[in-house]
């Protein structure tokens, strides 16, 4: 299954809406450092709120998007990880060191608000010139 | 000959003897031990009070269980089953562990009863050796069975306290508490075994998430000791707390465990942490943004 990216403002929003095979989590890679750069993005956020199981594919996966897109230019940060999922990540030593994580979709907006140092009222405009 | 009418040197027990021939010598022994019951008694509490068991107990106490538990001794045996005797294992033992009676000292005076009716059988029976044999290969089996059923009535209980007084402890269970929008304390106090930094860390991780947190404190002034099973739990709590977006404080380490974490060499560069209580408090303030002021400043000010 394909997921959906979404495009808002300067960030682009990936929602993870079902279980995803190694397959689909490469291709959600490619498409969202490919876009990244097409849509200028400052930053992505993923949201895995409606994933029960997080493997170590699907970790690396997560970890390789953040960095890659750092590299592109964008900041990543990880939204909707259950406590279920946090506690077994954990103890399976998957802990994704050096990327960000927040609650919820909110909270990862907020997030990268604070990292692109925009203000919530921000426009297009505003951004261009500084 | 030393044994004459017999062949073998010792009277093995005979696989062909009627099961009613042991009923026999039982009721035989039980007859015996209840009529010299009076003095075998005082000569058990004797033997007691001089092997110095039971020294949480006054002599009358001694006296007045020995007497009980001679009598259920003597009822077990005659009857062979030991039920009663089970139960009433189970009263003493209640009655006697909150006063410190340890458990050798159970085994101990059971061992001692059975001595001391052993050597009184000795005592009556000593013309007729085969006789003894006889009585003994009769006696032994039900005094061993009975010492065994009192030591294992009185481990029992005890293992039910502490069964009972860990789930106590457990259900001294650790309170997750908002000290203000979007910040949660977490004081943690006594041990902290892998099940409880399990139940612990699910309780985090929902509370950060019903509370919406930012920001945990961690205090860890109350717990005594930390070994780098410990340490680990806290770093995975650290960790997952941070992967539902919540940044964790911890407070409170003590200069033994700062030392000990250091010595034992456990990785917390990951983890931030603060003096004490407060001061993580503080901290946690600056993260969200708060700045908390006298109120006279603020009249001031406005």
């Amino acid at each position: 299954m394909e997921v959906p990216i979404l495009k808002q403002g300067h960030y682009l929003i990936a929602s993870i809406q079902s279980a995803l095979t190694d397959a689909d989590l490469s291709q959600l890679r490619e498409a969202l450092i490919e876009r990244v750069g097409k849509f200028r993005a400052r930053g992505v956020i993923v949201d895995v709120t409606a994933l029960d199981v997080m493997d170590s594919f699907a970790v690396r996966t997560l970890r390789d998007i953040a960095h890659m897109a750092r590299l592109r230019g964008a900041e990543t940060v990880i939204v909707g990880i259950q406590p279920e999922v946090a506690f077994a990540m954990v103890q399976l030593g998957l802990t994704l060191k050096g990327v960000a994580t927040a609650l919820d979709l909110e909270e990862g907006l907020a997030f990268l608000d604070r990292q692109t140092q925009l203000r919530i009222e921000r426009g297009p405009a505003r951004l261009e010139r500084g | 000959m030393a044994i004459k009418g017999k062949d073998a040197p010792l009277p093995l027990p005979d696989p062909q003897a009627p099961a009613e021939s042991t009923a026999v010598l039982l009721r035989e022994l039980v007859a015996h031990l209840r009529q010299n019951r009076t003095q075998l008694r005082e000569e058990w509490a004797r033997r007691i009070t001089r092997a110095q068991l039971l020294t949480a107990m006054t002599e009358e106490e001694i006296f007045a269980e020995a007497t009980s538990v001679y009598d259920n001794y003597v009822e077990a045996l005659e009857t062979g089953t030991f039920e009663a005797l089970q139960a009433y294992a189970r009263n003493l033992s209640e009655r006697i562990i909150p006063r410190g009676v340890e458990t050798h000292e159970v085994v101990g005076i059971v061992l001692l009863l059975r001595d001391v009716l052993a050597r009184s059988l000795f005592g009556k029976y000593h013309e007729d050796f085969d006789k003894l044999n006889r009585i003994l290969d009769a006696y032994e089996p039900a005094a061993n069975r009975v010492a065994n059923t009192v030591a294992v009535g009185f481990v029992q209980e005890r293992e039910r306290i502490i069964r009972q007084q860990q789930e106590a402890i457990r259900e001294l269970s650790t309170p997750v508490l908002q000290v203000r929008e979007r910040l949660l304390i977490l004081p943690i106090i006594g041990v902290i075994d892998p099940q409880r930094a399990r139940q612990l860390t699910e309780q985090l991780l929902r509370a950060i998430r019903t509370n919406r947190a930012k920001v945990v404190v961690i205090d860890i002034t109350g717990v005594a000791a930390m070994d780098s099973n410990v340490a680990n739990h806290l770093v995975q709590t650290v960790e997952a707390s941070r992967l539902l977006g919540a940044t964790v404080i911890v407070t409170g380490l003590s200069p033994e465990i700062a030392q000990t974490l250091v010595t034992i060499g456990v990785d917390l560069s990951e983890m931030a942490t603060v003096g004490d209580l407060q001061g993580g408090i503080e901290e946690a303030e600056r993260l969200l943004g708060y700045k908390v002021l006298p109120l006279e400043e603020v009249t001031a000010k406005a």
